[in-house]
């Protein structure tokens, strides 16, 4: 095995991927949410539309899906692994253990999380993505793009899927809440002036970023967006 | 004041050896003392077992004051039991309330190999340290110890991770049996201080190796290691390493 | 009875060593890989000597009981290791360090040994710097010093209060070092059970697999014994559960003669024993008298707490009767100064075995200070003792801290409670100049031989001669030794030598397990313990000490025929590897009375009650009792004393004085 892929083969460069791929992936969200929040525009979806004619219809977006959609994958073909093998490392559990004494639920539980974003991302991905790019999106806005926006209204129009979408940004913002600093520790950026900033960025995004997009399906559910 | 009021039930794993199947068994003591380390009711619970015939609990002791690291037993669900800071046979009798029930585990991890109900094999600490957990000096190399002044910052830091005691709570608590605390430590130690330097890219990759080779789980960051350590190893040795290991993989040229 | 040579080169004291080692016999690298070193112990010295030996090139194995060599006893010291390098231009140098030792020693050790011992102490400092241990340094990045009982130089490295920890922990990374490189085989949870010889010769060792209980034979060239002290002979002490006397018994009794065995070490700041099931003694640091004042009350039996007894009413006892050194006399002076203020009643706490260490006096003068440089005009007396809390809790912190999680008590609120406790034997193995016993190849380090203490040992001493013997000694005079064994092929382990002495082990062991009695090892361990403290402890005298020897004797008898061991020999089992060694400290007991009621003077550690000054200080006999006293071990409980005389070139033996 040359030096490098030993490097990425070892108990520390298994995690670096994943604090890669995961500061990639919450650059995504950045991105995502940005774009999302011009239905907060309440102009019936036009800003948004623009928004997602040009992620739709730009070379470097169109490319960037795919390294996304690596990093997702190496994300969570990784964090499986890690899960599995951190099982395997206790073949025998202890009868009583009492993790809530030192550490926080949230951060035993990222497989968990993970795995709950994982069926959620199924969905909506389903929901989304797999109409905007395969089946087609069926009208289009007064400005002649695509409405993706009207595909979010009728979508939104289902409890359930608004049920679903807001609780799984519950467990985004847990996910989030460990991963995000975590990922830095895990990459060695540790500081005594920075991490405490860091500690707090982390937090504030976490909340902030799942808050908004929980809004948005139960804001078009209630007609608050038009 | 020999003997106390407290009453306990004690459920204790035990394990004839390594391949045998344990379990857990449920001892009845009387008569604690609250001023008793909770080695010393062990000590007393022994003693009702071996006068009844039965065999003792085989655990791992030693200095009983908190500094050789040999104790080790899961207490109720957490390394040391309920008390921050300290090691087994620091901890007393006056932590627990008459009528208690103790359930008290091995460490557990697939490096550490039960021996006999609650000693566990530990050597993989070893092996890690000897993969490059020092500097090379042979003894009558050393200059005079004044001539390279080191910062009181980096020498307190150095010491402050010098203090782990290889006890192995870090891995016993963490839920992927992890040893970057402890292999961390000693990684820090020995990259803070001057004399470090020369092999610091190399013992990096070199313990690191071992450690993996060990069969210890990945760190996941969740700091129950450093929340349950009884020396209070910092995180912050973690980071150091892995900073030195990827400089050392993926900047310094040289291979381990 | 016959005097002992201890083979000290000829030539000024303070040349000998230098010109011992440009004389000592050399072996060369190929030979030293055909030579088999067995190292028994991992402490500093044995630890040390592993590495050091391996990194010489020399083959090695080593054995330690614990589950790793990193866990060896000497990892608790605490306070500090010695060394003569002045780098608080306060006047230090080899000649104090040695006088002070030999002096604290109460001139019952080997000039020679402990001049050579203050010659490498430099040298130590040198090699654990460079190993990467943490030792505290100043603001300037450059080493730290501190003061100790019985000196008046600061010459005591230190790293916090774990000085042991870290030095050991130095140690054993070189020692693991040598592992890595396959130069040393470790052999952990392995105790040796005998030395085997051949033509007199110490030839390998028969230890046992703790885990399997399987009896093993090694061979070595030579052995070397650095297995540590026997305070655990009075059951409870400062030392580790594990720690034991068995290996140097069983050399003992292969004719390796048994110095000093009387010179035991009180430590005078011990948290006090809450009970009966008391299981071990917790040392304080001695630094804690730099700043604490140790007094009683001046009324018996006085009940009232600690806060409510006035200034005038309290008994500051060293400071009244040691005024140039008070509160820092030496450790047997202020251990025996405590037990006679509580032999007279004035004893303090619930089981009135215990004497008050009080900060509050300190607090109060660290709380002005600081007050002064932060500025305070007229700072009311909770400010003062809010900043001066402060000051003692940077200063030892830890050790408050440990107090408070034993006794439940808090000594920033009220004075701990302390009382002696045996803490580090000076006697063991007699050993020449070539750290040799008397044995040809068996070798014996650290606080296992009795050579550098004389009979009271300083404190941060410890650290210095494990360290010295193992780094820098051993390692040079052993050549003397291998450099005539060139031609010794390694043994075959069916030699009827091990063969013989594994059948003996074995029959030990069998005949343990098959007493099948009705009392457990502990409680035969806890009754020699409580003859040994009371007759041979810090006081004895004539009456008790042969009323001791009669009451051992009959423990033994009872110990072979009422034990029980439960289990059996193929297995991990603790209560086996108890009862081999309580039986040798029941016959190390006895011993030491005998060699207690020998010394008819007092001197250091031993106190016998018929040789005191007016006053109560321990009086001396030079004429004559400045001899080594060692013991042969002729079997059923049969000594033979042998002399070696002590000679003084160098210093001007006197009484000494700490008024």
């Amino acid at each position: 095995m040359s030096s490098l892929s030993k490097a990425f083969s070892s108990s520390i460069g298994k995690k670096v991927i994943m604090g890669i791929t995961g500061l990639f992936l919450i650059s995504f969200l950045l991105v995502h949410c940005f774009l999302n929040a011009f239905v907060f525009f309440n102009d019936n979806g036009l800003m948004f539309n623009i928004g997602a004619h040009f992620m739709a219809t730009n070379w470097f977006i169109r490319a960037m899906e795919f390294v996304l959609m690596g990093g997702l994958l190496l994300h969570i073909v990784q964090g499986a692994r890690l899960t599995f093998q951190n099982n395997a490392a206790r073949p025998v559990k202890y009868a009583v253990a009492n993790g809530q004494a030192n550490s926080k639920w949230y951060s035993r539980s990222m497989g968990l999380l993970g795995t709950l974003l994982l069926i959620f991302l199924i969905v909506h991905l389903g929901n989304f993505w797999v109409v905007s790019r395969f089946t087609g999106i069926p009208t289009h806005d007064a400005n002649g793009h695509e409405d993706l926006y009207a595909v979010m209204k009728k979508t939104f129009e289902n409890v359930w899927l608004v049920a679903l979408y807001a609780l799984s940004m519950i467990s985004l913002g847990y996910h989030l809440l460990h991963g995000f600093s975590s990922a830095f520790q895990t990459m060695g950026w540790n500081h005594k002036k920075y991490t405490p900033l860091i500690k707090c960025i982390g937090l504030w995004f976490s909340i902030l970023i799942p808050l908004l997009f929980a809004i948005m399906p139960i804001a078009m559910y209630f007609n608050c967006i038009k | 004041m020999s003997t106390g009021n407290m009453n306990l039930t004690l459920k204790i794993w035990r394990q004839k050896n390594t391949k045998s199947k344990g379990e857990l068994v449920d001892y009845k003591v009387a008569n604690i003392s609250p001023d008793m380390s909770f080695l010393e009711m062990f000590d007393v619970l022994n003693e009702q077992l071996i006068t009844k015939g039965d065999q003792p609990i085989v655990f791992d002791h030693d200095c009983r004051e908190g500094i050789c690291g040999m104790c080790s037993m899961f207490i109720n669900g957490r390394p040391h039991g309920p008390k921050n800071g300290i090691t087994t046979c620091q901890l007393h009798m006056r932590s627990f309330k008459d009528g208690d029930t103790i359930t008290v585990e091995p460490w557990r991890a697939q490096a550490f190999p039960v021996i006999k109900d609650l000693t566990v094999d530990r050597s993989a600490f070893d092996r890690v340290i000897s993969a490059g957990g020092f500097i090379s000096v042979n003894t009558g190399n050393a200059q005079d110890a004044n001539n390279l002044p080191i910062p009181k910052a980096n020498a307190d830091a150095a010491f402050e991770a010098a203090a782990c005691i290889g006890c192995g709570a870090c891995v016993a608590t963490c839920k992927n049996a992890s040893a970057m605390l402890f292999v961390s430590a000693k990684v820090s130690q020995l990259a803070l201080l001057p004399q470090g330097q020369p092999e610091r890219y190399k013992r990096v990759q070199n313990m690191v190796a071992q450690m993996d080779a060990e069969g210890f789980g990945n760190c996941t960051n969740t700091g129950a290691c450093e929340a349950e350590c009884p020396k209070g190893i910092s995180l912050e040795n973690i980071a150091r390493m892995n900073r030195d290991y990827l400089s050392a993989k993926f900047v310094s040229q040289e291979e381990a | 009875m016959s005097t002992l040579n201890s083979n000290i080169p000829a030539g000024e004291l303070t040349n000998k060593w230098t010109k011992y080692k440009s004389s000592v016999p050399l072996v060369n690298p190929a030979n030293k890989r055909n030579l088999e070193v067995i190292v028994v112990g991992s402490g500093l010295a044995g630890a040390s000597a592993a590495a050091t030996l391996a990194e010489m090139g020399y083959k090695v194995k080593c054995f330690c009981f614990q589950d790793s060599p990193r866990r060896a006893h000497s990892i608790a010291a605490q306070g500090g290791i010695n060394a003569a390098k002045n780098y608080q231009n306060d006047g230090d140098s080899t000649y104090r360090l040695f006088y002070d030792t030999i002096k604290g020693g109460d001139y019952r050790a080997r000039e020679a040994n402990v001049h050579r011992l203050a010659e490498v102490s430099s040298n130590i400092i040198d090699q654990c710097v460079a190993q990467g241990v943490p030792l505290a340094r100043e603001y300037g990045g450059l080493l730290d010093n501190r003061s100790f009982g019985g000196t008046q130089v600061q010459r005591t490295f230190y790293a916090a209060g774990q000085t042991g920890q870290q030095l050991l922990l130095g140690a054993y990374s070189a020692l693991e070092r040598q592992v890595g490189m396959g130069k040393v085989e470790m052999f952990t949870r392995h105790e040796m059970l005998e030395v085997v010889k051949v033509d007199g010769k110490a030839r390998g060792i028969i230890a046992r697999n703790l885990i399997t209980g399987e009896l093993e034979r090694h061979f070595g060239h030579a052995v070397v014994l650095a297995t540590g002290g026997y305070g655990n002979v009075f059951y409870l002490s400062t030392n580790a559960m594990g720690s034991n006397v068995t290996a140097a018994w069983k050399a003992n009794k292969q004719g390796a003669f048994f110095a000093n065995p009387c010179y035991t070490q009180i430590h005078p700041t011990c948290i006090p024993v809450s009970g009966d099931h008391q299981s071990k003694l917790t040392l304080m640091s001695e630094s804690l008298r730099n700043d604490g004042r140790i007094w009683v009350p001046k009324k018996k039996d006085d009940n009232r707490r600690a806060v409510d007894i006035p200034e005038e009413e309290r008994d500051y006892y060293l400071e009244r009767r040691y005024p140039a050194f008070g509160n820092l006399v030496p450790r047997d002076v202020a251990s025996r100064a405590a037990k006679e203020r509580c032999d007279a009643g004035y004893g303090v706490g619930a089981s009135k075995k215990a004497v008050y260490l009080d900060f509050t006096f300190n607090t109060e003068r660290y709380g002005k200070i600081e007050a002064n440089k932060n500025n305070i005009q007229n700072p009311d007396h909770a400010t003062i003792m809010r900043l001066g809390k402060e000051v003692v809790k940077e200063k030892y912190g830890n050790l408050f801290d440990m107090y408070k999680q034993i006794t439940g008590e808090d000594p920033y609120e009220t004075p701990m409670r302390i009382y002696p406790a045996v803490h580090y034997t000076m006697g063991g193995l007699w050993v020449d100049y070539n750290l040799m016993t008397t044995v040809p190849g068996l070798y014996c380090l650290g606080e296992a031989n009795f050579s550098d203490h004389g009979a009271n040992r300083l404190g941060a001493s410890a650290l210095m001669q494990g360290l010295a013997d193992g780094y820098f000694v051993l390692p040079y005079t052993i050549g003397d030794y291998l450099s005539k064994e060139l031609a010794t092929k390694a043994l075959p382990l069916d030699h009827p030598a091990f063969v013989e002495a594994e059948n003996k082990v074995k029959e030990t062991l069998d005949t343990l397990i098959n007493v099948k009695g009705t009392k457990s090892v502990d409680y035969f361990h806890k009754k020699l313990g409580l003859i040994m403290w009371d007759n041979c402890g810090m006081a004895r005298n004539e009456a008790g000490l042969k009323a001791s020897i009669a009451a051992i004797q009959q423990l033994k008898k009872d110990f072979w025929s009422d034990v029980l061991v439960p289990g059996t020999t193929d297995e991990l089992n603790t209560e086996l590897e108890k009862a081999l060694r309580v039986a040798d400290f029941i016959e190390l007991g006895e011993l030491m009375c005998i060699d207690a009621l020998n010394r008819n003077e007092s001197c250091g550690g031993h106190f016998r009650e018929e040789y005191q000054t007016e006053e109560g200080e321990a009086l001396r006999d030079d004429e004559k009792y400045a001899y080594v006293a060692a013991w042969e071990n002729k079997g059923d409980g049969e000594f033979t004393l042998h002399k070696e005389e002590l000679k003084f070139e160098n210093i001007k033996i006197a009484q000494r004085s700490y008024k």
